[in-house]
């Protein structure tokens, strides 16, 4: 396996995680509050399976929280 | 209508029963005080939500906002808005199923962004793989008769129909679309988007339209939480009209007060 770190987008932003890293790494790195959910290359993945779920080179990662809406 | 008649007159959507007829978008009020004065004044069914990125201070918000939706104690109905495609509308709906932990979703799939119409070819497909998944889905739609029949075909137990696009506050725009839908489906139909009066919502509710929907005509009204009032007053005023039964207007003048025994009477 290759130790090159990963280049991921989450919310559109460029983040650099190490290889291996899951979906609960790019949550802790976000620093995002809860209530949130989260989706991989337009994926839904449920909160259970965030350590799971592993990422790879230039995943999109979406964490949506909560707003008003019509 | 009286709070006593509602009780007897429940709008039933999916099986649930709803003591209102009136849903309450939670956009653009001027603050989250003066939101929830107005949930508070008008009592809605359900109240409308969205999903976003948080960025910068919005995480606070967020926060602030989940705050108040608990406090409100009424039903949320996610949204799906700003989704252009089956796939995004669907991860939408299932993140919002997890977040706010209901099975209600309005979908909301768009295909045009100038005038938010829906994106009429694609969503009957998007609302069968919802209805799939396990959601109770209430498409926002064009008065479009045969979509609207399609809607249903696909497993939709209730259809929202636009009175005109989103926040036009232009009111029913095409009343005969409106009123073809309502006598040939038999499911619930709520009027969503393009209210801009109360009396548009009593207009709708007196054509036997279940429900309606709205947002911008009361959160940015100079006193919002009057204008939730005025529209809720509206909704159980046009409910009442229409079970009571309007009388058929007529070409010519009819006297309501008895010809016979006019003093000074005379041929005309």
């Amino acid at each position: 396996m290759s130790d090159t770190p990963l280049q991921v987008l989450i919310n559109q932003a460029p983040h650099t995680l190490p290889q291996g890293a899951t979906l609960a790494d790019a949550v802790a790195l976000a620093g995002i509050q809860p209530p949130f959910a989260a989706a991989v290359n337009l994926q839904f993945v449920p909160r259970g399976q965030y350590a799971q779920h592993a990422l790879n080179a230039n995943d999109t990662i979406e964490l949506i929280s909560p707003i008003t809406g019509g | 209508m009286t709070p006593h008649t509602l009780h007897t007159d429940p709008l039933t959507l999916y099986g649930e029963t709803f003591h209102s007829r009136l849903m309450l978008g939670t956009s653009r009020y001027p603050s989250p005080s003066v939101l929830l004065q107005a949930i508070e004044r008008s009592q809605p069914a359900m109240l409308t939500a969205s999903l976003r990125r948080q960025t910068g201070s919005g995480g606070e918000a967020s926060q602030s906002f989940w705050n108040l939706l608990r406090e409100a104690k009424v039903p949320v109905l996610p949204n799906t808005a700003g989704c252009h495609s089956v796939q995004e509308a669907i991860t939408t709906a299932e993140m919002a199923r997890e977040v706010f932990e209901t099975d209600w979703i309005k979908l909301e799939l768009i295909g045009d962004d100038y005038t938010l119409q829906p994106d009429t070819l694609n969503l009957p497909e998007a609302a069968s793989r919802l209805i799939k998944a396990g959601f109770k889905v209430l498409p926002y739609t064009t008065d479009d008769l045969v979509l609207c029949q399609r809607l249903v075909d696909v497993g939709c137990q209730a259809v929202m129909p636009w009175a005109a696009p989103i926040g036009t506050g232009k009111g029913p725009i095409n009343p005969h679309a409106l009123r073809t839908l309502r006598d040939r489906l038999d499911v619930p139909m709520i009027v969503d988007a393009g209210l801009g009066l109360p009396s548009h919502a009593c207009q709708v509710l007196e054509w036997g339209f279940d429900a309606v929907l709205l947002n911008t005509a009361v959160a940015l009204a100079q006193d919002p939480i009057g204008m939730a009032g005025a529209f809720a007053d509206a909704v159980n005023a046009g409910r009442a009209a229409y079970r009571s039964g309007a009388m058929q207007a007529q070409d010519s003048a009819q006297p309501s007060t008895p010809v016979l025994g006019t003093p000074f009477w005379h041929q005309a």
